[in-house]
């Protein structure tokens, strides 16, 4: 066994290309602890896990293993000091094997160094996997195979494959189902009882209260405090993220009816989803809520037209169109924020600038030229209201934070400015502050009188922000529900099929 | 009054810091892509050390005439590089472009045999494009494959060298207003439509954006296909075009004419910050890409090095001026 490792980082600072991403920050923990690192997006967690595991050097600042100075300049560097990390983004090999992929870089040879001993390294990797609770799976199963929690729990056991020391986990729990999450929590705990240092990243609370033995909350890029999780309780963390209270996330809104903007009908993806047909009215918020794989982005992406639908049709004020492209979407008056920005959102490379206004692109050109004085003024005036940090027009979304990438998204919408606006997942992978913002302009727009159609797989966002609520199951609307009488249970029971009530 | 002018220093020193930041936000983000400037100055230098040799009109308007063909067949290169594509045709369009222009300038004039060499590269460049973007083929192989196609209607078309007798023939390419041939006022022009295009037009926006994300810029409706379409179609105008040039200027039309254009094409491009695959890629870029090309091909022919080494030195700088970037980002 290890003795217990004493981490101290002291005054760590690095900028990137325009922003401060964190400015002297200390940070210190010893093995034996599970230290959680809590802090709205952008607040610079992931850059100082990023600087510990040598992704990223600091510009300025000392770190003290043991007590000795070392400056961690490579991945490879890190892991010679026993420092691993388990990060959001897979870093698997799909098409090598479960073995291959967990003993990646540290396969052990016979004879001389060239020859792989599969003897070994096959025992080693079954027994690294039981370690993580998946002792079932053959290690010769190629990775692509597994699902997308197994492969987040093979890259723990990759992590554990040279018996770390300081073991980070990034955002490990976002894919991993409730016995999933507690059977990693168990793995923690023994870590902890084995003197390794556990440094834990997450947006959730709970877990947070949880697992970790002490906080390290960070805004901004700077240190705001570390405190034992004991003593201190949710709202008080919380506060300490952002810096002012959270009570009133969502004030309530008169949802009397009104007139119909968007009516689908009998919308069909042969194999995916059937029989859907909803409307949604002038000024009101519908949520739409359903587990993964139960059809509702499908659903959404087919009345904008991203995807075809196979059969049905969609009314806008009362004009029947078969969403056959997004331009067809957009002419007609519906606008879609899909879910994954980076994916389908964003054009990384391109300037706020650019980003913010490719819907408007040829409504504010004149003959083909674009009128760049009213898209100076008109994205400017977004980044203003949306509160977009940094205020710049001219640099690469990339180099924005998730939340602040997420409201240039936001923004192109706004500046198109539809009468129907269909919202996937908008605050994903965003922290509180922004959340209530994004809240706040939801509720704006639907106070102006656009149509909402709000999906989402957060159970308090969906029930605090819609006036009506549709289930999804199975590629069914199997359930709507009145914002009165909508609970968790509910939701949760007509989600997951089980007829409980009534 | 001392409040007064109290607000008006708080105007000025705000304006001054709303002029200062958008000045470095610009020189920051272009500071990656415009690392080219760096190699452009240094090969400059050098040529400035032997300036007896090379500072000379004639050798100036030289070296600005040789850039020509690579020139124009670099900036439809760039548009395509821009979509996230790569066109390995041009030099087959140089070819059909200087045969066809060639060929009919006799019998139907110089203008109408322009028209006819440019439209032909458009023809193509659109088959390329709708292979690409409506097919969903890949560009590499499309394109390889198209650069067969064209060559094989070069040679159905002529085996033999063409010359043409027509009294204006020569003046595209050879003719001059004062030192500078027509052919490099046309590719300026040429230069300064496109940075027109990609930066003030929404479709040209369009394009640029393209290659760093399909799918977001297909979801903001715009029409992805069309657009990627006249990249390509831009692109075999420009080569045809190009071609036309070249056979004024040489004053023979060659069918083998244009073999190999497209690394020269492709270099230029990537010298000038673009990013194959997309993500990256300017009109200036590209137009101090090829020169620094053309300043180095000069050079390399004033000292008398031989050709076999200077396709040697050429992709040795090609090389550094990748890794260059590589070093920025």
């Amino acid at each position: 066994m290890n003795a217990a490792v004493r981490l101290d980082m002291r005054g760590i600072s690095k900028s990137y290309t325009g922003t401060q991403a964190l400015l002297g920050v200390d940070f210190s923990a010893c093995g034996g602890e599970v230290h959680a690192i809590a802090g709205e997006n952008g607040a610079g967690k992931s850059t100082l896990v990023k600087i510990l595991t040598g992704a990223v050097q600091a510009s300025a600042g000392r770190i003290f293993l043991d007590d000795t100075e070392v400056k961690i300049v490579s991945p490879r560097h890190a892991h010679r000091l026993s420092i691993r990390s388990v990060h959001q983004h897979l870093s698997l090999v799909p098409n090598l094997s479960v073995a291959e992929n967990v003993l990646l870089g540290s396969l052990p040879s016979k004879l001389a160094r060239p020859f792989v001993d599969w003897n070994r390294a096959r025992t080693r990797a079954a027994e690294l996997l039981r370690s993580v609770g998946l002792g079932e799976r053959d290690v010769r199963t190629p990775v692509s195979r597994l699902g997308v929690a197994q492969q987040q729990m093979v890259e723990v056991a990759k992590a554990l494959a040279e018996d770390p020391r300081i073991l980070i986990l990034d955002e490990p729990s976002s894919v991993l189902t409730k016995q999933e999450i507690d059977r990693l929590f168990g793995l923690i705990r023994r870590l902890r009882n084995e003197r390794v240092l556990v440094i834990y990243i997450s947006h959730r609370l709970e877990e947070v209260f949880n697992i970790a033995d002490r906080v390290t909350v960070l805004k901004d890029g700077r240190l705001v405090g570390t405190v034992n999780t004991a003593d201190t309780d949710k709202q008080s963390l919380i506060r300490m993220m952002i810096g002012r209270k959270l009570d009133d996330l969502f004030p309530s809104r008169d949802c009397s009816p009104r007139e119909e903007v968007l009516h689908v009908r009998d919308l069909a993806l042969s194999g995916v989803f059937r029989d859907i047909s909803f409307s949604v009215g002038k000024g009101e918020i519908v949520g739409m809520y359903g587990l993964v794989g139960s059809g509702r982005t499908e659903i959404a992406r087919c009345v904008y037209g991203a995807d075809r639908a196979s059969s049905g049709t969609v009314d806008l004020h009362g004009r029947p169109f078969r969403p056959t492209s997004p331009r067809d979407a957009l002419s007609a008056g519906i606008a879609m924020l899909t879910e994954d920005r980076a994916r389908d959102g964003l054009v990384l490379f391109l300037p706020t600038i650019d980003n913010a206004s490719f819907a408007v692109m040829r409504s504010i050109s004149h003959c083909g030229v674009l009128d760049v004085r009213r898209q100076r003024r008109d994205v400017t005036k977004m980044v203003e209201r949306l509160r977009i940090r940094p205020p710049r027009l001219r640099i690469p979304v990339e180099s924005l934070s998730g939340g602040n990438q997420q409201k240039v998204v936001l923004a192109k919408w706004l500046l198109f400015d539809a009468p129907c606006l269909i919202l996937d997942e908008p605050t994903r992978g965003v922290d509180v502050g922004t959340k209530q913002q994004i809240y706040g302009i939801v509720r704006e727009l639907a106070d102006r009188g656009v149509a909402i159609l709000f999906i989402s797989s957060e159970m308090p966002e969906v029930l605090g922000m819609s006036d009506r609520i549709l289930v999804t199951r199975e590629g069914r609307i199997v359930d709507e529900v009145a914002r009165t009488d909508a609970t968790e249970e509910r939701l949760l029971s007509s989600a997951a099929g089980i007829t409980s009530t009534q | 009054m001392v409040e007064k002018q109290g607000a008006d220093t708080g105007i000025v020193s705000r304006a001054v810091s709303v002029v200062h930041r958008t000045v470095t936000d610009r020189l920051r983000t272009s500071a990656a892509n415009y690392l080219f400037l760096v190699l452009f100055v240094s090969v400059f230098v050098i040529a400035a050390l032997y300036a007896d040799i090379f500072f000379t009109t004639r050798n100036m308007a030289n070296l600005l005439r040789q850039v020509v063909a690579n020139g124009l067949v670099s900036l439809g290169m760039l548009l395509v590089i821009l979509t996230g594509g790569v066109d390995l045709t041009v030099g087959s369009f140089v070819a059909l472009g200087g045969v066809i222009f060639t060929g009919f300038a006799d019998t139907v004039g110089i203008l109408p045999a322009l028209i006819l060499a440019v439209s032909a590269g458009a023809a193509f460049g659109i088959v390329n494009g709708v292979l690409v973007a409506h097919f969903r083929l890949q560009s590499f192989i499309v394109t390889l494959a198209m650069m067969g196609v064209v060559r094989g209607f070069v040679y159905v078309y002529t085996e033999t060298p063409l010359v043409a007798m027509h009294p204006a023939f020569r003046v595209l390419g050879a003719g001059t207003v004062g030192p500078i041939s027509y052919g490099v006022i046309i590719t300026a022009i040429a230069y300064l439509l496109i940075w027109f295009f990609l930066n003030r037009m929404h479709i040209g926006r369009a394009m640029v954006a393209i290659g760093g994300n399909r799918e977001a810029v297909r979801l903001a409706g715009i029409n992805v296909t069309l657009t990627t379409i006249l990249a390509y179609l831009l692109s075999g105008v420009f080569s045809a075009l190009a071609g036309a040039v070249l056979v004024s200027r040489l004053g023979i039309a060659q069918p083998s004419l244009g073999f190999a254009y497209e690394l020269d094409a492709i270099a230029a491009v990537v010298i000038g910050g673009g990013v194959l695959g997309g993500g990256g890629g300017s009109a200036v870029g590209t137009a101090a890409g090829a020169l620094t090309l053309g300043i180095i091909n000069n050079l390399m022919n004033l000292f008398g090095i031989e050709s076999y080494y200077q396709q040697i030195v050429r992709g040795i700088v090609i090389i550094l001026a990748v890794m260059a970037r590589r070093k920025q980002t």
